[in-house]
C-alpha cells in the first residue's frame, strides 16, 4: 500500500472542500472496497478523508412520503430498518443478498454505490485493463468473461457493476443527493448517475472532483409485490451472475432493473412496458443491442428465466394476499 | 520518514482535523505535495479500548486494525487468512458488531471498544461459545476458529436483535432460529478444514436449540 495522510472531516461541506483542494484525495467510509484496492495499489490516494463522523447515518422520512437514507448508513442497518422492510422490501432483500454479515456491518450506502467492478483483470495489476490503466487494453476481451457484461459495454471495457443494493435502488427510481466543493447540494437521479464505459471506462459516475454523497432519496412507497432474485455460483457470499429487482402491481404492470449484465444496474423503459407480457419479452427488451461473449452468452437465457421466476413469485405473493 | 517540526505540525493539524482548525489551511499543510512522498510513512496516534483495556498507539496510517492488534498489541488470536475481506479469520467485535479487521484502518477506530477472541474468554474462564466449540469439535487446525467464534457470538446477537437475513422467509416478522439462518449468517467465515457441521452443533447448543 502507498503511504497516505489521513484526516477526519467535521462537516459535509468541509469534507467536499478539502477533497477538492487536496491532490489525489479520496473519501473513506466503510473502507471495505477502497482498502482492498489500496492493498493491491489499484487505488493509490495520497490523502484519505474519513467521512464516518459526519452524522450522515440516519434514515429520515421525506415531506413527499419517501425516505432519505444518509450516505453513511450501514448496509446492515438499512436492510434491518422497519420502514425499509415494510415499504421497500426489494431493497432489504438486495442488501441481504450481498457480501457477508461482517462486511454489511461496515459497508455504507454511498460506498456501496461507488464500489468498483470485480472484473478479475481489473484486480490483477499485471494485466492490461483500460479501467485501471487507461489505454492499456482490455484483458477480458480475449480472456475469461463469464462474470462480465453483455449490454451497455464497449470495445474498451465489458465490466459489470457489482452492487446488489444499487439494482434495487435503480428499480425504485432513487435519487443521489450530493454536496459539492462549493457547498452547493444537487440531486442526480440514479438513472443518470452512472456513466457507460465508451472509450473512458475509468470514468464511472457523474460526481465532480471533491463532490460528496450525502444521502440517497427514495420516492414514496410503490406497494406491489417486491422481489429481488440473485443467481450466483454459491448460495451465499458470492457476487451475482444475474440479478433482478422488481416491483409488480396486481394488474401485472411494474418496473424492473437487472444486475450482473451491464456496467450499471440496467433499467430500460421498453422492458418495464413489456412486464405484462412475460419474462422472455422483458429480457429481450433489456438485452436489446447486447454483445455477448462466448462464455457469458449463457446470461441471456438465464436472465429471461430469472425474470420469469420473479414474475411467478409476484403472482404467488399476490395470490396469497388475496386469500388472506 | 518525515522528521522534525514540520511533521509535528502536520500531525497535530491532522489529528485536530475537526473543530476550529479544520478547513483548507492546516489540513492542507499535512498533505504531501509529491506523489513520491507516498513511499515514506505518515505516523499518527490513535486511542481505543481493546478487551476493556485503554490502548494508545502511534502507527503508520496504513496499519489495518488486524495488524495493530496482532503486531502492535501482540493479540495474535485474530488471524490473517486473506487480508481482503474474503475469509472472516480476522473477525473481531467493534462496538459490539462483528467486522473484518483486515479491511479497516486502525486510525479509523479512535475511541472505539474492540473485543477480540482473547477478550471473549481465557483458558479457565471460557466464553460459553468457546466451550461449545471445544465440546463439539468445532475445528481441526484452528486457524479460522477465533473468527468463527467472534462471528458466532455476533450472529446470535443479530438474531436476538431481529436483524433479517437472506434466508428469512418474512421481512416483517422477526427472524426465527433455524439451521438455515445460522448457516447463511456464518457464510462470511470460511473453514479450510470443513468443520462446518460441528460449528453448527456448537452454535445450536448456545442458541438453546436441541442439537
Ligand atoms: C469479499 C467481498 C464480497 C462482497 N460481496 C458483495 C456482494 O455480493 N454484493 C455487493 O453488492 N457487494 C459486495 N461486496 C462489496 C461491498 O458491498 C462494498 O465493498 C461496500 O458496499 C463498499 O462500501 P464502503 O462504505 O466500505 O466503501 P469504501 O470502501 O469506504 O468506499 C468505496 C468508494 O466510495 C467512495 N465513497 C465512500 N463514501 C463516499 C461518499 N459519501 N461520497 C463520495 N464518495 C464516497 C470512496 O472514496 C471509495 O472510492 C463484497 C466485498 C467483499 C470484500
Ligand atoms: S473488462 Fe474493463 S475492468 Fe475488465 S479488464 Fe477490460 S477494461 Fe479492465
Ligand atoms: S483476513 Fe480478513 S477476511 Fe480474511
Ligand atoms: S479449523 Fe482449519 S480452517 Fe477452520
Amino acid at each position: 500500500m502507498k503511504a497516505f495522510t489521513y484526516s477526519r472531516a467535521s462537516s459535509p461541506a468541509e469534507a467536499a472542500a478539502e477533497a477538492a483542494a487536496t491532490p489525489n484525495a479520496k473519501f473513506i467510509a466503510g473502507g471495505t472496497n477502497l482498502l482492498d484496492l489500496m492493498k493491491l495499489q489499484i487505488e493509490t490516494p495520497a490523502h484519505l478523508i474519513d467521512v464516518n463522523g459526519l452524522g450522515l447515518d440516519s434514515i429520515e422520512p421525506t415531506p413527499e412520503g419517501g425516505l432519505r437514507i444518509g450516505a453513511l448508513v450501514r448496509n446492515t442497518d438499512l436492510a434491518a430498518d422497519a420502514r425499509v422492510r415494510r415499504d421497500y422490501a426489494l431493497l432489504s432483500r438486495a442488501l441481504l443478498a450481498g457480501a457477508s454479515g461482517q462486511l454489511r456491518n461496515k459497508a455504507t450506502t454511498a460506498g456501496n454505490l461507488l464500489q468498483r467492478t470485480r472484473c478479475v483483470y481489473f484486480y490483477d495489476p499485471r494485466q492490461p485493463c483500460n479501467k485501471r490503466a487507461p489505454g492499456s487494453g482490455c484483458a477480458a476481451m480475449g480472456g475469461v468473461a463469464r462474470q462480465l457484461g453483455l449490454v451497455g459495454v464497449s470495445e474498451s471495457c465489458i465490466a459489470t457493476h457489482p452492487s446488489d443494493m444499487a439494482v434495487a435502488m435503480m428499480a425504485l427510481d432513487a435519487v443521489v443527493e450530493t454536496i459539492g466543493a462549493d457547498g452547493i447540494s444537487r440531486r442526480i437521479a440514479l438513472q443518470d448517475f452512472y456513466r457507460l464505459p465508451g472509450e473512458t471506462p475509468q470514468i464511472e459516475h457523474d460526481l465532480r472532483p471533491g463532490e460528496l454523497i450525502q444521502a440517497v432519496i427514495l420516492p414514496p412507497p410503490l406497494g406491489g409485490a417486491q422481489i429481488y432474485r440473485k443467481v450466483r455460483d454459491r448460495a451465499s457470499y458470492a457476487f451475482a451472475l444475474v440479478t433482478v429487482a422488481a416491483v409488480i402491481q396486481p394488474d401485472g404492470s411494474g418496473r424492473l432493473a437487472a444486475g450482473g449484465i451491464a456496467p450499471r444496474p440496467w433499467r430500460v423503459e421498453a422492458a418495464d412496458a413489456a412486464l405484462p407480457q412475460g419474462g422472455a419479452e422483458v429480457s429481450a427488451a433489456l438485452l436489446d443491442g447486447a454483445r455477448p461473449r462466448p462464455d457469458n452468452a449463457f446470461k441471456q437465457p438465464l436472465l429471461a428465466r430469472t425474470i420469469t421466476a420473479a414474475l411467478a413469485q409476484a403472482r404467488e405473493m399476490q395470490g396469497k394476499e388475496m386469500m388472506s | 520518514m518525515i522528521g522534525g517540526d514540520e511533521f509535528d505540525i502536520s500531525r497535530r493539524a491532522v489529528l485536530l482535523g475537526g473543530g476550529a482548525l479544520a478547513g483548507a489551511g492546516p489540513v492542507r499543510a499535512a498533505t504531501r505535495k509529491e506523489t513520491d512522498m507516498q513511499d515514506s510513512p505518515t505516523m499518527m496516534e490513535v486511542s481505543f479500548s481493546v478487551n476493556g483495556e485503554a490502548r494508545r498507539l502511534r502507527l503508520d496510517t496504513r496499519t489495518s486494525l488486524l495488524d495493530a492488534l496482532r503486531e502492535h498489541l501482540q493479540l495474535t488470536g485474530s488471524k490473517k487468512g486473506c487480508d481482503h475481506g474474503q475469509c472472516g479469520a480476522c473477525t473481531v467485535l467493534v462496538q459490539g458488531r462483528r467486522i473484518n479487521s483486515c479491511l479497516s484502518l486502525a486510525v479509523m477506530h479512535e475511541g472505539d471498544e474492540i473485543t477480540t477472541i482473547e477478550g471473549l474468554g481465557q483458558p479457565g474462564e471460557l466464553h460459553p461459545m468457546q466451550a461449545a466449540f471445544l465440546h463439539h469439535d468445532g475445528f481441526q487446525c484452528g486457524y479460522c476458529t477465533p473468527g468463527q467464534i467472534c462471528s458466532a457470538v455476533a450472529v446470535l446477537a443479530e438474531l436476538q436483535a431481529g436483524i433479517p437475513s437472506h434466508v428469512s422467509p418474512s421481512l416483517t416478522e422477526a427472524p426465527t432460529l433455524s439451521e438455515a439462518e445460522l448457516r447463511e449468517r456464518m457464510s462470511g467465515n470460511i473453514c479450510r478444514c470443513g468443520a462446518y457441521s460441528n460449528i453448527m452443533e456448537a452454535m445450536r447448543e448456545i442458541a438453546g436449540e436441541p442439537a
